[in-house]
């Protein structure tokens, strides 16, 4: 029996193999950005979106390589299924076929290749600056109680406090305002 | 390799917990074809039964009893003529059935038709179900846009409408079942589809009769909701064909047309095995902690025989009242066959269950259990599918404002209601 086989089996025993292999990442990664560029060039609407959707998808890809399950099933479900089917819904309802035959009537693109060149230098200063705030290696999190850890961090365990239930419980408050004030501004008579 | 093959056989965690790719691999294959096979005998049973519902005959010209009708379908679909309207957007109309195809058969990788009979286990399962079977709708929404056409692109607001307004409600009762499984002594729950039946185990209760009825209610908001998010009658507005041709798929045609309804069919049993799995036991069979002696489990373990031997025997009365006329030789020959060959799976599974009944971890009574969970198993999805052929036949069809109306200002309240009284009664009872 060759020996790759026999360490397959050793592995299969002994519990997970390993599945974030730099592979998966440059081609989860390429997918974003090749995609994330369809977005800013077509001029489709509907196929932006939809390349858009491909983006989503490939960082979902992502947060599972960083052992974060539940980040990544909410991505999909509140991003990808959620706020991008109201995206195509929106879109669906323009005229894409004249709207694609406009001339860009806004030119304005220096203003956003200067803010992208300042976003993107402040990435590489906290890259530069900030290396002794990132980990040395990928932080293996145990990826079983993935959710259940999330969930005591948010609402606290035995009765204490979570370390961000405050926080948390601020941001529901802060969306749930933004909800009323949306039914509030679309409906004269509730 | 033969050992590496063979050392997944005693495992007792799915292939994708063991790391094992081969079986994975195996797995993926069987469920696509087993789901492809079942895709095609809902569409004979469907018709058939539809048919009866109305009091006509249904197929009975290709093969015994139409049996054949669905190869005869699946080839003339194939064989027809693939039109993509010139106006239409060709890239997006060439993408919008595979996205549909892919999220309905993604879903299958999490089902639990087993304790190790899933492709895999993921800690957000239920959360992986619902978010990648919620972006089927994408599929169709881009449909109905790309064929340029105005019934497709109504018939695609109206289901996307339809499935993000239902969606709501069939999350808050997966929601209420999920809260469930955190009553044992560590107050933890859990996501995940495997741990979702293994709670049930524990707690020795399907969850439909958990807290009754706030259990059934719950059960009942989603049975409800997996209809109007399958977009089937009498939900189905989108394709409500006195009013919209066809909906969203009027402009398809030939292979790209079987895609949507192979994704639809396949939607129906993914949705049907997360109600099974949340709240009718999953892979469980009745009464797994009252009749636990091992002759109990032995009676138990002789079902899927029997079931098949059921058949084998209707096969073979069938063969025996077919009109003696030189005319049905042909199908005569073909429904014994058939029979036959429905005896010697009967047969097989006997010999399985006896070969295997003791409890211990040899590769028969490994193979026996297994047998015997996914029975279960699709037993129970089958119940659910002959319900939405019930559903169809015996309801007519809603209005779209009703269709709202019940989704938003009945199904919502209600579901956020049990949601909070299982809630409570959890505190109480812990």
């Amino acid at each position: 029996m060759n020996p790759a086989l026999n360490s397959a089996a050793a592995t299969m025993n002994t519990g997970m193999a390993p599945v974030a292999t730099p592979w998966f990442f440059y081609a989860l990664a390429g997918a974003a950005l090749i995609s994330a560029l369809f977005v800013i060039t077509r001029r489709n609407a509907v196929h932006s979106a939809l390349a858009l959707i491909v983006t989503l998808l490939s960082v979902a890809g992502l947060y599972l390589m960083l052992y974060a399950p539940f980040v990544a099933g909410v991505q999909i479900i509140v991003y990808a299924g959620g706020i991008m089917v109201l995206f195509l819904f929106v879109i669906m309802l323009v005229n894409v076929e004249r709207s694609s035959k406009e001339r860009q009537f806004n030119r304005i693109w220096p203003v956003g290749l200067a803010a992208a060149c300042a976003l993107m230098a402040l990435f590489v200063s906290a890259l530069v600056k900030g290396r002794a705030l990132f980990p040395e290696r990928l932080v293996k999190l145990s990826e079983g109680t993935n959710t259940q850890d999330i969930a005591k961090a948010l609402y606290g365990d035995a009765g204490r406090m979570g370390q961000y239930t405050f926080a948390f419980e601020i941001a529901s408050l802060l969306l749930l305002v933004a909800i009323l004030g949306a039914v509030i501004m679309t409906k004269k008579k509730i | 390799m033969p050992n590496f093959v063979m050392s997944y056989l005693g495992s007792t965690v799915t292939p994708g917990q063991a790391g094992n790719q081969f079986w994975a691999l195996m797995y993926v294959l069987i469920i696509f074809a087993g789901v492809s096979v079942a895709v095609m005998a809902m569409n004979w049973l469907e018709r058939k039964a539809l048919a009866h519902f109305q009091i006509r005959l249904g197929p009975m010209r290709v093969g015994p009893h139409g049996l054949l009708q669905p190869f005869a379908d699946a080839l003339k679909l194939m064989l027809k003529e693939d039109i993509i309207p010139t106006e239409a957007d060709q890239f997006v109309f060439w993408v919008a059935p595979l996205i549909g195809l892919l999220a309905s058969f993604t879903v299958y990788t999490v089902i639990p038709f087993g304790p190790s009979q899933a492709v895999s286990d993921m800690n957000i399962g239920i959360l992986f179900m619902l978010g990648v079977s919620s972006l089927a709708v994408l599929g169709i929404v881009v449909a109905g846009w790309a064929s340029n056409s105005h019934y497709p692109l109504i018939g695609a607001l109206r289901s996307s409408a339809q499935m993000v307004s239902y969606e709501v409600a069939m999350g808050l009762a997966v929601v209420s079942a999920v809260l469930m499984t955190s009553m044992n002594a560590s107050g933890t729950g859990t996501l995940s589809m495997i741990g979702i039946v293994q709670a049930q185990q524990q707690q020795g209760i399907w969850f439909i009769f958990k807290f009754f009825p706030l259990g059934f209610i719950a059960f009942a908001i989603f049975a409800i909701a997996m209809v109007a998010e399958t977009n089937r009658a009498p939900f189905d507005m989108a394709e409500a064909e006195s009013e919209l041709t066809a909906g969203y798929h009027t402009e398809y045609s030939g292979l790209r047309w079987s895609l949507f309804m192979l994704a639809e069919y396949a939607a129906m049993i993914a949705v049907s095995s997360i109600a099974v799995t949340l709240w009718l036991g999953g892979w469980m069979r009745p009464f797994p902690n009252l009749l636990q002696a091992p002759a109990w489990e032995f009676i138990f373990s002789l079902f899927p025989g029997l079931t098949f031997a059921g058949l084998a025997a209707i096969a073979f009365i069938g063969t025996a009242r077919m009109p003696a006329q030189s005319f049905f030789r042909v199908q005569r020959i073909g429904l014994a066959v058939f029979a036959a060959l429905l005896g010697f799976i009967a047969l097989l599974l006997l010999v399985i269950a006896v070969a295997g009944r003791t409890a211990d971890t040899s590769v028969a009574a490994r193979f026996r259990e297994g047998i015997d969970y996914v029975y279960w198993f699709v037993l129970k999805v089958a119940v659910f599918m002959y319900l939405f052929i019930w559903y169809r036949a015996t309801w007519p069809r809603y209005r779209f404002d009703q269709l709202m109306r019940i989704g938003w200002k009945v199904m919502l309240p209600i579901a956020l209601g049990v949601l909070m009284l299982t809630a409570i009664v959890g505190v109480i009872v812990s």
